[in-house]
């Protein structure tokens, strides 16, 4: 077999994380994705990445709900469920631990997602057109 | 200096394309806007995770004022016959991606296959949209 370093395994399991975040994980698949023991796994990993596969694996999910927070108007609730956390409690907690103001209060220091997300122009145009069923009316009138 | 930001895709059901490209193709979503002074036009973009640059926009067919019934029609009908659009992706394992995503029910048309410029497959999403897996010969 090929020799690789053991940081191309701890490696995999990250890139799972970044991947994966909004699956189920749990540590016992990362550990997998490295092909190590899940004790073993969890030392190796904070030797060459400074911090536990938890705490990168929960760090990656509020990144990504930080993300939706402010580029969707989805609800806080669905936004905690969409990066693979289950508890609306633990989220608002964890997220202001690492954010230091809770979700909701992260989501209105930024301007609205409807400000800036990229609806084109042309798309304004098209879809902004009234519809008035009282013109069709007006022009049987003016016809008659 | 032009850059490439994002290409829309028409589709039969916007959550259901959602479903489809988030929990079977593994992308995220980028933007989920819902804008009631369009007629509560849904904004949706979705992109491969780490992928900031260039983004599918997940687009409902619209009836009025933008497409009258027919022209809606026609545009479901062709796109549930295949004709609408593809879009081209790369993995760096072709055949571990087609793997992972049979293993979640992707419908495929295309197994792996090697071709002049890597091996690539293909496969459609609920709308009858194609979508092309390619793994580039490193050259």
């Amino acid at each position: 077999m090929l020799y690789a370093p053991p940081g191309r395994h701890l490696v995999r399991a990250k890139d799972l994380v970044d991947g994966r975040y909004a699956e189920p994980l749990t540590v016992g698949d990362l550990a997998a994705a490295a092909g190590l023991s899940r004790a073993h796994f969890s030392r190796e990993f904070r030797r060459a990445f400074g911090e536990s596969p938890h705490a990168y694996l929960l760090t990656r999910r509020l990144e990504r709900a930080a993300a939706l927070l402010r580029n969707t108007d989805r609800s806080v609730a669905d936004v905690c469920l969409s990066v693979g956390l289950t508890s609306l409690g633990s989220f608002t907690s964890s997220f202001t631990r690492a954010f230091g103001i809770s979700p909701t209060v992260y989501r209105r220091s930024f301007p609205p997602a409807s400000a800036h997300a990229m609806v084109p122009g042309c798309v304004a145009r098209a879809y902004g057109r009234p519809q008035n069923s009282t013109f069709r009316e007006d022009t049987g009138a003016a016809a008659a | 200096m032009i850059k490439f930001a994002a290409a829309q895709l028409w589709v039969h059901d916007q959550d259901e394309a959602l479903a489809f490209y988030t929990e079977k193709v593994g992308m995220e979503v980028k933007a989920d806007v819902t804008l009631p002074e369009l007629g509560d036009f849904r904004w949706l973009t979705v992109a491969p995770p780490g992928e900031d640059d260039v983004a599918i926009v997940l687009m409902a067919i619209p009836g009025p004022p933008v497409f009258e019934e027919e022209t809606a029609e026609q545009v479901r009908a062709l796109m549930a016959k295949g004709a609408n659009s593809a879009i081209f992706l790369t993995t760096d394992d072709c055949r571990a991606s087609y793997e992972e995503l049979k293993a979640r029910g992707v419908e495929f048309t295309d197994e792996p296959t090697e071709r002049p410029y890597g091996i690539d497959c293909g496969f459609r999403d609920p709308s009858g949209n194609a979508l092309r897996l390619t793994e580039t010969r490193e050259t």
